[in-house]
Order: C-alpha cells, then sequence, then structure tokens
C-alpha cells in the first residue's frame, strides 16, 4: 500500500515546483509532488527551454547566411522546419526525463492527476488522461502538514484575440509549427514576443509586432529598448508601439488585423498567422482556494514574503502567487518558502534582484532599477555606460552592437540596476546580479580585475565611466 | 564533541558578569547567531549569541546568577548528531571546563592590558601607575600586564565563546553607510549570511535598532565599607517599605561616586552669567538651520550645547585646568573631552563629547541628541561613557538655581548649570532685568587650586557672556 500522507505536497512540477520539492526532500521532509501534464511544466516543455533550442537553430542559421563576414563560404544554406521543431522537442523531452530522475533520486513521490485542496491538510487528485510517468501514484486522496501550490501560469487571452491553435497561436502552436509561415503578426512585445518575431524574422517570415505601451519590451530600461528596436527594424521587424489590434478576421489560410495607431488611424495587415503574446495569468481555478478562503489579488493567491497565505499550511510560489512571473524567481520562492518552514529562517526575496533575460538578437537582460524608475523614485544617480563597439572580444566576435548601462546611487555607491543589450549578455548579467546581492558599491567593481579579453570587461567599463574613469572609449 | 559555553568576557577589563537571562532552554535547537542568554554587566545588557550549532544540552549556571567570573561554564551545546543526555552528563562531570583551552580572547590588544585600560577610570588612583597610565582617546601602550593575557589557543576550546576574531563581517555598502552615518560596525546586530552587517542593518541601526553595547565600563573597585544593611534596616518598621534590589547601574553610581567623593578633595566656584546675547544668538542659529523635505531642520541648539562648547574652549584657554591627578604626574590634557550627565530611567550616565573644542555647536547638538537617545535606550557603548577631562551637568531644566555636582574621576572639575531665568541686576547704579544663569564649579584640589579654577570658570563665564568669542 502506497503512502498516502506527506509532510508537504507540492501542486504543480513547473521549475518552481519541482525545485521546492528537491530542496523540501533535502531538508528531511517526506515529499510530493502532483502533476496533471508533464513533469518540469511550462518551462520545459513549452517555454524557457523549447524556445531557447528553436533561437540557437535561429542564430546558427543566421550566421549561416552571413559566412564571408567571417571569411568562411557556404552556399545552398536552407532549414527544415520540422527538424528544427524536432530538435526542440528532443531537448525538452531529454529535460522532462531528468525532472523525473531528480524526483527518484531525491525520494520525491510523484502522483499523477489535478488536485483540488478539500481543506488545509487535505489534496484530492484526479485522474486525467494524460501519460503518467513509470512509479507515479494514481488519483486518490492524499494529506500532507503543508500544501504548497505551483500552479503556474498560462497564456492571456483577450477578447477578440482568442487563440484557436490553427491562425491565431499561443506560444504553444508557435513553438511546434507544422512550416514557416511567410508573414506573422506578434501581439504583444513583452519577452515571449520578441522571442517569437525575432525568430521567425530570421527564417524570412514578414513580422510586424503590436505593442500597446510606448516602448517594446516595456519591463526594460527605455534606452535599452530603443537600442533593441533599432536593432530589429535593422532586420527588417515591422515594429507599432502606442497600437492596438482592435480586431481578427479569419480567412482560410490567413488572418487579416485591423490595428489602431493610437493617434486616431487604423490600417489593416493580412498576415498567415498571428500569435497572441498578451502575457499570462495565474492557474487559480479549480484548487479549491475560494471554499478554502485563500486570498487572491488581481489573478494570483496573495502570500507574505515567505509565501504563506492567509490560510495556514498552505503555500503558493511562482508565477500563482504574482510577478515577476519568471522561473528563477518560482524557484527560489520554493526554497525559501520550505526553508521557512522548516525554521531555518531564510531571508524574504529581495524582487529588485531578480534578473529578467529576452533571448532574441541582439538578447537583453537587465536586473535592478531603469533609469526611469530610478528618477521616478527621486533618486540622485549616476549612470554609467559603455558600448560594444569599444571592446575588443566583441569586435573579434563580429558582435559590435551592442551597450552596457549601469546606474549608482551618487551619495552611497550602491549598484541600482544593470541593463544590457547585446550578444551573450543573458550570461553576463549574473555578475552584476551577484554584486549586487552582496551589496556592492562601485569601489569593489573598479577593484575587480575582469578577464580579457572578455565581453564581460564592458561590465567594469560601464562603472568606470559612471564614475568618469572610462578606458577604452 | 560538546561544546561548552564559557561566560565571556564582553569587554578587556571585565572579570564577572551577571546571568540575567536564558533565552534558549535545555533540549532547544540552537544555531550560530542564535541570542541564547543576556549577561547582564555594568552598564549595558548585552545579548550573547552562539556561534557553533547544536542542542542546549544543560544549563550550568541558572539565569540571574550574580557576578559570575569570566570563562566559567555556564551551559553545554551537544553538536549535531551527539546525543543530548550523554553530552549534558559529561558536562557535569567535566565541570569547571576551566580544564579545557580557555576559548580565544575575543579582543587579544585590549586584554593584554586590562588595568591600563580601565585604570583612567577605576577611580583607584593607586592602580594607574604613570607609566601605565594612558592618555585618553590614546589607545593604550602596551603594557608590562601583556604576559599575563591569556594566549589566544585553539583546539577543543575553539568553538565556544561569543567572538572567535574582531573582524565584523559586513557588505562593502553597509561599511560605506556606517561610516557615513558615524556607527560603529561593531555595535550593529548583522542580519546577513551567519551575522553579515548588512545595508538594512545599518538602516536600522541610524534609528537606534539592533545596536547593542559590545563592552562594558570596568568593575574593577574594591568594595566600599558602608553601615551593615542590618543596622540600616533594623531603623525601620518591618513591612513599611519595599526591597528594590539594585541593578549594575545603581551599582556602578554608588560605588564610583562615593569613591570620588572620599578621594577626591573637591571644592566649589560660583559665577552669576548674564546670558542675553547667547540667547539671542541660539535664536539666530537656529532660526538659520536648513530644513530637510520634511521641513525638519538640521539642528536645534540648545544652551546646553552652549554650555559644552564653552567649557571646551575655557579649557584650552587655560590648560592648566585641563587635568586629570595621578599619584605619579598631572596628566595634561590635549584636547577638551567633555562629559555630560544625561538623566536615564534608574540612574544616570556620562556620555564624552571628544575634542569638543573642535567641534561646531551644531556637531556638538547632534551628537548629544543620539547620545541621550541611545543612552535612555542603554545602548551606549563603554567608549562612549568613559574618560574625559571635563564634565556639563545642567539640572536648568528643573528650575535648580545653583547646585555643586560631584566630579566624575578621571575629571578634574565638573560644571553644574542652574536655570536661566529674568532677574534684577544693578548695573552703572540702575536696577536693570536680564537674563541670568548660575553656574557652579566643582575642581580636584589635588589638581587645580583655587585661583586656577576661578580662572577657568571666568574664561567660561566669558564665552557664555558672549558667545561670538567662540569663533575666535
Amino acid at each position: 500500500m502506497a503512502e498516502t500522507s506527506f509532510d508537504i505536497i507540492i501542486i504543480g512540477s513547473g521549475p518552481g515546483g519541482y525545485v521546492t520539492a528537491i530542496r523540501a526532500a533535502q531538508l528531511g521532509f517526506s515529499t510530493a509532488i502532483v502533476e496533471r501534464d508533464y513533469l518540469g511544466g511550462i518551462c520545459l516543455n513549452w517555454g524557457c527551454i523549447p524556445t531557447k533550442a528553436l533561437l540557437r537553430s535561429a542564430e546558427i542559421y543566421h550566421y549561416l547566411q552571413h559566412p564571408k563576414d567571417y571569411g568562411l563560404s557556404a552556399e545552398k544554406v536552407t532549414y527544415d522546419p520540422t527538424a528544427v521543431v524536432k530538435r526542440s522537442r528532443a531537448v525538452s523531452k531529454r529535460l522532462n526525463d531528468g525532472v523525473g530522475f531528480l524526483m527518484r533520486k531525491n525520494k520525491v513521490t510523484v502522483i499523477w492527476g489535478e488536485a483540488t485542496i478539500d481543506a488545509p491538510g487535505k489534496v484530492t487528485v484526479k485522474a486525467v488522461t494524460t501519460q503518467a510517468p513509470k512509479g507515479a501514484l494514481a488519483a486518490g486522496s492524499y494529506q500532507a502538514k503543508h500544501i504548497i501550490i505551483a500552479t503556474g501560469a498560462r497564456p492571456r487571452v483577450l477578447p477578440g484575440l482568442e487563440p484557436d491553435k490553427k491562425l491565431i497561436w499561443t506560444y504553444f502552436e508557435a513553438m511546434a509549427p507544422e512550416r514557416m509561415p511567410k508573414s506573422l503578426l506578434v501581439v504583444g512585445s513583452g519577452a515571449i514576443g520578441i522571442e517569437f518575431a525575432s525568430f521567425y524574422r530570421t527564417f524570412g517570415a514578414e513580422v510586424t509586432v503590436v505593442e500597446i505601451l510606448p516602448q517594446i519590451l516595456p519591463a526594460e530600461d527605455a534606452e535599452i529598448s530603443t537600442f533593441a528596436r533599432k536593432q530589429f527594424e535593422k532586420q527588417g521587424i515591422k515594429i507599432l508601439t502606442a497600437a492596438k489590434v482592435t480586431k481578427l478576421e479569419k480567412a482560410a489560410d490567413s488572418v487579416t488585423a485591423t490595428i489602431d495607431d493610437g493617434k486616431g488611424s487604423t490600417q489593416t495587415l493580412t498576415v498567415e498567422r498571428v500569435i497572441s503574446a498578451v502575457g499570462v495569468v495565474g492557474n487559480i481555478e479549480n484548487l479549491g482556494l475560494e471554499k478554502l478562503g485563500v486570498k487572491t489579488e488581481r489573478g494570483a493567491i496573495a502570500v507574505d514574503p515567505l509565501n504563506r497565505t492567509n490560510v495556514p499550511g498552505i503555500y503558493a510560489i511562482g508565477d500563482v502567487a504574482g510577478p515577476p512571473l519568471l522561473a528563477h524567481k518560482a524557484e527560489h520562492e520554493g526554497v525559501i518558502c520550505v526553508e521557512a518552514i522548516k525554521g531555518l529562517k531564510p531571508h524574504p526575496m529581495d524582487k529588485r534582484l531578480i534578473p529578467g533575460c529576452t533571448y532574441c538578437s541582439p538578447q537583453i537582460a537587465s536586473v535592478g532599477l531603469t533609469e526611469q524608475a530610478a528618477k521616478a523614485n527621486k533618486l540622485d544617480i549616476r549612470v554609467g555606460r559603455f558600448p560594444f563597439v569599444g571592446n575588443g572580444k566583441a569586435i573579434a566576435l563580429g558582435e559590435d552592437q551592442g551597450l552596457v548601462k549601469v546606474i549608482f546611487d551618487r551619495k552611497t555607491g550602491a549598484l541600482l540596476g544593470a541593463h544590457m543589450v547585446g550578444a551573450e549578455v543573458t550570461e553576463l548579467i549574473q555578475g552584476y546580479v551577484v554584486a549586487m546581492n552582496l551589496e556592492t558599491t562601485e569601489e569593489e567593481l573598479i577593484h575587480t580585475v575582469f578577464p580579457h579579453p572578455t565581453l564581460s570587461e564592458m561590465m567594469k567599463e560601464a562603472v568606470l565611466d559612471a564614475y568618469g574613469r572610462v578606458l577604452n572609449i | 564533541m560538546p561544546v561548552n559555553i564559557l561566560m565571556p568576557a564582553l569587554s578587556p577589563t571585565m572579570e564577572k558578569g551577571n546571568l540575567a537571562k536564558w533565552l534558549k532552554k535545555e533540549g532547544d535547537k540552537v544555531k550560530p547567531g542564535d541570542v541564547i542568554a543576556e549577561i547582564e554587566t555594568d552598564k549595558a545588557t548585552m545579548e550573547y549569541e552562539a556561534v557553533d550549532e547544536g542542542t542546549l544540552a544543560k544549563i550550568v549556571v541558572p539565569e540571574g546568577t550574580s557576578d559570575v567570573p569570566v570563562k566559567t561554564l555556564i551551559a553545554v551545546l551537544a553538536e549535531e548528531g551527539e546525543d543530548v543526555k550523554a553530552a549534558a552528563a559529561a558536562a557535569g562531570k567535566g565541570a569547571p571546563a576551566a580544564a579545557k583551552p580557555p576559548p580565544p580572547a575575543p579582543k587579544p590588544a585590549a586584554a593584554a592590558a586590562p588595568s591600563s585600560a580601565s585604570g583612567a577610570n577605576a577611580a583607584a588612583p593607586t592602580a594607574a601607575a604613570p607609566s601605565a597610565a594612558p592618555k585618553p582617546g590614546e589607545p593604550p601602550r602596551a603594557a608590562p600586564q601583556a604576559a599575563q593575557a591569556p594566549a589566544p589557543q585553539r583546539g577543543d576550546g575553539e568553538g565556544t565563546g561569543i567572538a572567535r576574531t574582531n573582524r565584523v563581517f559586513s557588505s562593502p555598502l553597509a561599511r560605506r553607510l556606517a561610516k557615513e552615518a558615524g556607527i560603529d560596525l561593531a555595535r550593529i546586530q548583522g542580519s546577513g549570511p551567519h551575522g553579515r552587517v548588512i545595508a538594512h542593518d545599518v538602516e536600522l541601526a541610524k534609528s537606534g535598532r539592533g545596536v547593542t553595547a559590545p563592552a562594558a565600563a570596568p568593575a574593577t573597585a574594591p568594595p566600599v565599607q558602608a553601615p551593615a544593611d542590618e543596622k540600616i534596616l533594623a531603623l525601620f518598621e518591618a513591612g513599611s517599605y519595599e526591597v528594590v534590589p539594585h541593578d549594575n547601574v545603581r551599582k556602578v553610581i554608588a560605588r564610583r561616586l562615593l569613591e570620588a567623593k572620599l578621594t577626591i578633595p573637591h571644592f566649589y566656584l560660583t559665577l552669576d552669567c548674564n546670558i542675553g546675547k547667547l540667547l539671542a544668538a541660539r535664536e539666530e542659529i537656529n532660526a538659520a538651520a536648513p530644513k530637510d523635505k520634511d521641513g525638519k531642520p538640521a539642528y536645534k541648539i540648545s544652551v546646553n550645547d552652549f554650555v559644552i562648547k564653552a567649557l571646551a574652549l575655557a579649557l584650552q584657554r587655560v590648560p592648566d585646568a585641563n587635568v586629570t591627578w595621578t599619584e605619579g604626574a598631572m596628566l595634561r590634557h590635549k584636547h577638551s573631552d567633555i562629559g555630560v550627565a544625561v538623566s536615564i530611567p534608574g540612574g544616570l550616565i556620562t556620555p564624552v563629547v571628544r575634542h569638543a573644542e573642535q567641534k561646531s555647536l551644531s556637531v556638538i547638538s547632534n551628537e548629544m541628541k543620539d547620545f541621550a537617545a541611545r543612552a535612555r535606550a542603554r545602548k551606549l557603548a563603554p567608549q562612549e561613557y568613559q574618560g574625559g577631562t571635563s564634565a556639563v551637568s545642567n539640572l536648568g531644566m528643573y528650575g535648580i538655581k545653583e547646585f555643586y555636582a560631584i566630579i566624575n574621576p578621571p575629571h578634574a572639575s565638573i560644571l553644574s548649570v542652574g536655570a536661566a531665568d529674568e532677574r534684577a541686576v544693578v548695573r552703572n547704579g540702575k536696577i536693570e532685568a536680564a537674563h541670568m544663569m548660575t553656574v557652579g564649579l566643582a575642581t580636584d584640589h589635588r589638581a587645580v587650586d583655587g585661583a586656577l579654577g576661578a580662572v577657568l570658570l571666568n574664561a567660561c563665564k566669558a564665552l557664555i557672556e558672549n558667545p561670538v568669542m567662540m569663533v575666535v
């Protein structure tokens, strides 16, 4: 007879849920995780990871189209969309299997089905039609002292832009196209919209991005966003900001969109496919939250800094617990949540120190306050900038378009924010994140030796620039 | 193996402490940084943080125990995986743990010269040999007593005690913020990993939260003979009074003032000061204070701040009076370090405005506000209230016309400030109304003779009556 009672049950096995399960097991809790679709959740199966696989194909294809830039020749370079998608799916499958392995290794019980919380401590799991991994427990009644909701989020649906899986896509369909569409409208210019715009443009589609706000990548620093926009437009992506898609008319194999440019005039655009990337909403339904009296706010479960809901014994982490909706935020919240349950007194997460990355070309990465936010908060700041054209490694790579920007508190020298656009910046940003977590001032960054030749030298140069000491520009 | 928790030496000169309170019970889990007990010393109650992780196996010294000598075994910690009962039993047999190598002295440098560090303040003149007597404000010289200091040892003893090194772990930003705010990092309770002081802690410390006094005043003076308690009790009818035990502050005040009055030949001088100009200047200065965005002025100078400054400058102008008596020699001080008596619940304490002659009124004023606030919270560090060259005591706010305070060793004088009020004065044969304030000076006749005291008090009066001379 299988165990039905645990210290902790986690609902949802996305990056937040499965990492939480591992940490809980490490802390000695008997732990179970409930999943209804696929281990690893959206991130591993339909989000972060498979899109990176697709974008890698796009990146290599892009280089093969400009071999002469590197003194090489390559002729008749083509692509096979089916093979590109197949590779992406294989990457996801490998990681999905990996999560199964990690659960076994850490003795975390996997329960297959859809969970409802009947009362604090009681979870009912209903059977689902998806294939359960080997060794998973079946639907039934389970008990746990602590229940952690990690059910993630799903694409937001706007009236008039309802996805139909055929002509109007969400990221699910956009990730596994049967063929490359010749023309594409992307509604929304957040990370998801911009990454798909970048991917499809590289493979030759006519791409138009419509953003309702005045700048693309609205969460990013305005200067970085403007820089990226110029690069995208140079690549041939059409961008309309402060504009709104008001109507989508579907034909047999095309969609005609009506776009209000925000200045009183409208235009129509006919495209083969539309991607709706207007954000995501938390999966707070069908969990029994209302009956339990768990408080929700703006589509997310309300939690305290240690991710406790208002109902004792029930916790929420990740997308379902509110913004920022990022896998790494979910993971860390989960760790804090179970460490607090264990009584370890973890520090609550400082949300200002969560980095954000967008894997378009050029890449965008940032952490902390934007210049606009700093000024809106009336902070007295110093700003430093360094362009990729001043960096030897960037020029050697053939990637001389980019910018590193840092924002310091003028009085204390605290690093308040860092913003980057250009090649490989998603791998660079962590240097600043570590620095900010250690509460670095400009002095420590200036005294740090950065290896030459690397793109990372620009991180130091930007700091030097903020203090009037820039060297290579 | 079990870890012995010993009575910590919370200051270089501490020999005994009171175990005020246990915050953990036997069987409680303890993590590094957890506050396990409160140790009471002369003027401060300090939190005793655990260094090691484990389970509190046995409490050897119960709470409420007074005068526990430093390095006495007070509790035993069973480390992870160890049998708590066995550890507790072992402690019983193994005690006293003094047999084990002592923990490294928390502050080896300071511990090297206990008598010289405290000499100035111990009010036991014979203890301060001239060669070892430090000048206030300067670190004690390496004294021969260094040889007596326990050599830091590593081994089983390591891991006991509260602090293994002087290093305060802190973030770069925290260091910078603390420096700007003038807060000693060592006094800030760190909330970061392993007790690291982070920026947030400094922000809290600025508002007085999470600040500890790391060391306490010495308690080395011999007890002074007084009538036996029974004789006093016999004078009152049993049940007609309540017995309120002395806390450490009360004991220290009693001991030190008795010593001062018994060992220092006090004599007294009085002068009336016309403070009309001072009040006008004060009004002008305060009216001109720049205001921050909340409309809070950058400073608000009090009459007492003027008096502190006046005394500091007067001591510079009459350097023979800026002295400390020792049996071996006279210490003539270069700076005017002015102690200012601050009334606190249950007693008083005298934080010292260092180098007051060099400080502006606004700096003195803001320093005093900070001292007063932290004094009331009993959060002053010993180095903030020890030493000094003279002092000011002001009872003017209670309407007291004049009085003479007791000299606070190692000072050679103390200025007692009465209330400022309008009085009838005779000038050029006419009676006029003037704002007058009476100041009394008590001096140590061993160090400052009558005529010299009079010169000092007149210099002080001249500055109080004509405060513009403070800028000369």
